[in-house]
């Protein structure tokens, strides 16, 4: 399809990405944080963010797999991921850690997994749609096109 | 004549003696053969005998005793040499073992006798200790009994029950015929029968308290015994017994809870005493033992504190009934209360609304209406109305200001705002009533005081209005006098200090009139609604009375205080107050102009080059934070964990982030080691910057005392660092606001 409609898309699909409360603010200032002398930041900071987090989900998939939960060992690797989230602005991932650190901290194992699943859940979400959002954009730089920065109208 | 078959040998005339001399040894002669034949059985059949050697001896010479006797009898008539030799060896024999056994005798019949004393002896302390183990058990048994009616008593905490079971256990114990209680009746004049064991009596049976018996009785805590006849025993039925059993008659404490005082234990001078009295069966012939009589004042005892036992839960379940009560009706009454309150509230939201509608009205059509032609009567009555209305516009926001600051719902609105301004504002409004008053105004304000300050301007000002009006309103003739300082310490209620914080300040305002002053009795009373000083002279000068009320309340939201001093009835009095104000940062460097300071800092040029140290556990957020500081233009390195940081961090790095995320105290440990590492570079110490999720009051103290120079939310965006950075280079610290 033409530059100015894959762009226009590209403003449409950031912007329900805002809309969703899937990304917030943050994810904004990284933008801004992307300049000549640091072209793929973004990218390079969303994809250290999907490595830590898929490592994170497995090791607390493991330790709430276990006979005897060991909640001091669960709620660091909690912590990480939110801080990690809310880093980049995946705000609906960072609330569902909130939520899950609560349930730690009370030690109900019961809602650890249901708020774990949550969790993933809002993960694969967020990763979904960035690496479309960045599919969308490797295929307008590939079409010769700039990136505009998304200027949210809100 | 007696005949004897004896040897008959030729006798002579004295014939006859020597006969009789014959037979009687011969019969001495078997009776000592027999004497210790019989002494050796009956030994031999004896197990305890001591003195055998004894009895050889003894038998030795009863034998030699009787053989002397034996061979006397050949000695009557003539006999042989040999006899004779016979004879006086026996008898030289017989001598000495009696002389020997009579010796010997000396010795033993003492002892002999002693055996018998002994015997006596231990026949009396046999005697003895028959007696005293009869006593011993009648103890017991009297102990038992005591066990017994204690539990049985004590097993209840009804009164009656307790008395009741007294008097059946002691009956039972002792046998008795007649068992009885009398207490003392409300007015402690009589003594009334209430307990019988057996027999029914006539109901108000009651007998004076003050007879000699039973005063003797309460005289003593033993058991006395008493006459039969007597006025408290003449309770069984004459029925022509002869011998009445004997009476015992024992006092029992009534001891109240006043008795017992927590640490003492209850002292036996209370008045009140029962009378237990008992009969013993009538023509028994039984006597009253000491271990009775001690039972029964056993028993006395016990039941004594068995009733006060039963009297101190009687109080204090009607205590307990009382508080339930009380407690039912309390919660009535708040129930009420909040109904009440509830109420008022929504009434006045209501009125507030409903009644400032038309009052806004009123006010705004009339000073359109101002704007018109009209004639001068006209004019004067629209300025009335004006005036009227306005006044009644002022009330109503009072009453319903005083209302919600009385809920605590007021809140002050915090802005900025020009001090200096603000007071000449006031006196301008003020100055019209004044000069027709003809009281100057004098404005002093201190050359130190703040010009741009942060507080709420509308109800400072509403106070100063209320404390100038005031002033002008209650002043017939003089000068006002208003001064406003910064205060720094010393005002005048000891428990109410004055600390200057980084950007706080206090505001004193006094303001002094030469009016009719006030009667100080009345000065607590003039911060309390709706009262006013009866003076005539002030009722003419309207008002609700609310003014000062309120502005106490609006002080006192300030963190302030408000009071007044006055030197008497005539000689005008002084208004002060403190109130808490915040210093605005900008403009108060720039005296002349009110044009706040714009932050001139361009895009990077402050930060090229400036070597940052970040320290991040979380590989993500340590990308970002970089991220944001390379935009800016720093040098950032970064490090994953306190250890690494230390090692890392050196006097080329101006500033450290370091991210705080977790509660515990160990992250801030590095602060306080770095402080340690550039003990002697002070000045080569970085600044250290914590980033945190959280900026409440605790995380910011702690930061503080633990060395660092700020904190900071994240996550941060690009503008925020900008303006820290700068900030933080500049003065070196930085406390962001939430």
């Amino acid at each position: 399809m033409g530059l100015v409609k894959m762009q226009k898309s590209l403003q449409d699909y950031t912007k329900s990405l805002f809309l969703e409360g899937i990304l917030d603010s943050q994810f904004l200032q990284l933008q801004q944080l992307q300049d000549e002398s640091n072209p793929d930041f973004v990218s390079q900071v969303v994809t250290l963010f999907f490595q830590d987090s898929d490592r994170i989900l497995n090791d607390l998939s493991l330790s709430l797999d276990q006979q005897v939960v060991d909640f001091k060992k669960v709620d660091p690797h909690v912590h990480q991921l939110k801080g990690s989230s809310s880093s980049i602005g995946a705000q609906r991932v960072k609330n569902a850690c909130v939520v899950f650190r609560n349930f730690c901290e009370q030690q109900n194992i019961e809602a650890c997994h249901r708020w774990l699943q949550q969790v993933k859940q809002e993960y694969y979400l967020v990763k979904n749609r960035l690496e479309t959002l960045f599919k969308l954009e490797q295929q307008i730089v590939a079409s010769g096109g700039m990136i505009v920065a998304f200027e949210p109208g809100f | 004549m007696e005949v004897c078959n004896c040897i008959e040998p030729q006798w002579p005339a004295d014939e006859l003696l020597m006969k009789y001399q014959y037979i009687s040894d011969f019969f001495i002669a078997i009776a000592y053969f027999s004497i210790p034949l019989e002494l050796i059985y009956f030994v031999k059949k004896s197990a305890v005998f001591p003195y055998r050697w004894v009895l050889v001896q003894f038998g030795a010479f009863i034998v030699l005793c009787g053989a002397t006797h034996l061979i006397n009898l050949w000695t009557f008539t003539t006999h042989s040499r040999t006899v004779a030799l016979v004879m006086t060896t026996a008898k030289v024999l017989t001598a000495v073992v009696s002389c020997a056994t009579a010796l010997m005798l000396v010795h033993i019949i003492p002892d002999l006798l002693s055996v018998k004393t002994r015997e006596m002896f231990l026949k009396n302390k046999a005697a003895e200790l028959d007696r005293e183990m009869g006593l011993i058990r009648t103890q017991e048994e009297t102990g038992r009994h005591v066990r017994m009616l204690t539990h049985e008593i004590r097993s209840t905490l009804d009164r009656h029950t307790i008395l009741k079971t007294t008097l059946v256990e002691l009956g039972r114990t002792l046998a008795l015929e007649e068992c009885a209680l009398w207490m003392p009746t409300r007015t402690g004049l009589e003594l009334q029968l209430s307990y019988t064991l057996r027999h029914q009596h006539p109901v108000e049976y009651t007998v004076p308290i003050q007879l000699p018996v039973i005063n003797q009785v309460f005289g003593t805590s033993r058991a006395v015994k008493i006459s039969p006849n007597s006025p408290v025993a003449r309770l069984r039925p004459v029925s022509g017994k002869y011998m009445l059993g004997e009476v015992v008659a024992v006092r029992v404490p009534l001891l109240h809870l006043s008795n017992f005082q927590i640490n003492d234990w209850p002292e036996l001078t209370t008045k009140r005493y029962a009378l237990m009295v008992l009969m013993l069966p009538s023509d028994s012939a039984r006597q009253w033992h000491v271990h009775e009589l001690e039972l029964v004042e056993v028993v006395a005892d016990q039941v004594a504190v068995a009733l006060s036992h039963a009297a101190i839960l009687e109080e204090s379940m009607r205590a307990r009934d009382l508080l339930m009560e009380q407690n039912v009706a309390l919660d009535l009454a708040r129930r009420e209360a909040e109904t009440a309150i509830r109420a008022r509230n929504d009434f006045l939201a209501v009125m507030n609304h409903e009644m400032r509608t038309p009052m806004h009205a009123i006010i705004a059509l009339s000073s359109l209406l101002q704007e018109t032609e009209l004639t001068p009567e006209q004019r004067l009555m629209v300025e009335t109305i004006l005036k009227s209305s306005n006044l009644l516009a002022t009330l109503m926001n009072d009453v319903l200001d005083l209302s919600r600051l009385e809920d605590g719902s007021l809140q002050l609105e915090l802005g900025t705002f020009n001090l200096h301004t603000l007071f000449r504002e006031v006196l301008n409004l003020i100055k019209p009533i004044a000069v027709v008053k003809k009281l100057p105004i004098t404005l002093n304000l201190a050359p130190d005081l703040p010009e741009f300050v942060v507080g709420d301007e509308k109800r400072l000002t509403q106070i100063i209005l209320n404390i100038v009006g005031n002033a002008v309103k209650f002043s017939k003739q003089g000068s006002i006098y208003v001064t406003a300082l910064v205060t720094k310490s010393g005002t005048r209620s000891p428990d109410f200090f004055v600390v200057p914080t980084g950007s706080h300040f206090y505001l004193r305002v006094k303001v002094k009139d030469s009016g009719a002053g006030i009667n100080p009795q009345d000065i607590p009373k003039l911060f309390t609604k709706f009262a006013q000083t009866q003076s005539l002279a002030t009722r003419s000068s309207g008002g609700s009375g609310l003014g000062l009320a309120i502005s106490k309340r609006f002080v006192n939201l300030m963190e302030g205080n408000i009071w007044i001093e006055s030197d008497g009835l005539g000689k005008g009095c002084m208004a002060i107050f403190d109130v808490k104000l915040g210093i605005s940062e900008q403009s108060n460097e720039s005296k002349q102009s009110g044009i706040p300071k714009v932050p001139a800092t361009p895009q990077h040029a402050n930060f090229t080059g400036l070597k940052v140290l970040v320290m991040d556990e979380n590989g993500v957020s340590r990308m970002v934070t970089k991220g944001l500081l390379v935009h800016l233009g720093c040098e950032v390195t970064t490090v994953s964990s306190s250890e690494e940081c230390l090692r890392v961090v050196s006097h080329e790095h101006k500033v450290v982030f370091m991210d705080i995320c977790l509660p515990g105290v160990e992250n801030y440990q590095i602060s306080l080691r770095i402080h340690e590492k550039f003990t002697k570079q002070r000045h080569q110490r970085p600044l250290l910057v914590a980033l945190t999720g959280n900026t409440d009051k605790s995380t910011k103290d702690k930061c503080m005392s633990f060395g660092l120079d700020g904190v900071l939310l994240k996550p941060v965006s690009l503008d925020n660092m900008r303006d820290v950075l700068s900030d933080l280079l500049e003065h070196r610290v930085l406390y962001e606001a939430m």
